[in-house]
């Protein structure tokens, strides 16, 4: 019971964090909400038994990219003399739209989705043993660097041209 | 320990996408799009990680991976962002039309 009672309020703050995001006209502040949403999403990640996706989501996600985030909007300078960016009645009436059929494309898929062979309790205590057995880190480390070697090493290849491009973009002169 | 529904989880997921949607189609400020981006990813990420239990543990590694191209392209979009505004002192995307016909 608690953990659903925990799982709804971390919901209603990822949710009134993200209304936030959207709906703030100074972007600093849409950031700092953004910041609340990671953060609900971590506790949520937390009580869904992904502990160590939970804490890479605040080091990763609420540290490094937000603050590159905060950093490139003070260095442009737009936390102060800001404009008004958010569009008139009926982009909003589309972008309800545009949500609404989101939603039930979405939904529609996900009540599609099959059960899967293996049900709630098998599934949640074979993950709970398979924790125990390798530990929170092991238990992404082992796949991820027995299985999926080669999707590492590509994504290795591009965080670094990601670097080398971010500079070359931002420099004034090469 | 007991555990939230899956439906919930996929619900949260689905809102919380459906508002990344949103915000990329009333927002002008470049900044603010890349934030719903990351909003949107977000979402995908959470329902990887509530499937995962039932689907093995592949869901939890491959969020890694797209937390890994989320902050790659967070320093790409926002290297470009810096060169643009470099050229015509706004992130407005209504001044970024050269490209549209």
């Amino acid at each position: 019971m608690l953990t659903q009672i925990l799982f709804f309020f971390f919901a209603a703050c990822a949710i009134g964090s993200a209304v936030m995001v959207i709906s703030r006209k100074n972007p600093v502040s849409s950031a700092l909400w953004l910041i609340g949403t990671f953060f609900s999403l971590a506790a949520i990640y937390t009580l869904l038994g992904a502990f160590f996706i939970g804490i890479v989501q605040i080091l990763v996600y609420a540290g490094a990219i937000m603050v590159l985030f905060l950093f490139v909007i003070m260095l442009l300078n737009l936390g102060n003399d800001y404009e008004v960016d958010i569009r008139g009645t009926g982009w909003k009436i589309m972008a309800g739209g545009a949500a609404l059929v989101m939603i039930a494309l979405l939904g529609r898929m996900f009540t599609g989705l099959p059960p899967t062979g293996v049900g709630a309790e098998v599934g949640h205590a074979a993950l709970a043993a398979q924790t125990a057995e390798r530990g929170t880190v092991g238990l992404i480390g082992i796949p991820m660097y027995q299985e999926y070697v080669v999707p590492l090493q590509a994504t290795a290849m591009l965080l670094l041209i990601a670097v080398v491009g971010a500079v070359a973009l931002a420099k004034r002169k090469i | 320990m007991e555990h939230v529904p899956l439906q919930y989880s996929l619900a949260l997921s689905a809102i919380l996408f459906s508002i990344g949607v949103a915000g990329v189609i009333i927002r002008r400020n470049a900044i603010v799009l890349f934030m719903c981006i990351e909003l949107m990813l977000n979402a995908v990420n959470l329902a990887f990680v509530s499937l995962s239990p039932y689907a093995g543990v592949q869901g939890q590694v491959f969020v890694f991976f797209v937390i890994a191209v989320a902050a790659a392209e967070a320093a790409v979009g926002l290297a470009i962002i810096i060169s643009v505004f470099r050229h015509s002192e706004s992130v407005d995307i209504k001044n970024f039309s050269l490209l549209r016909w």
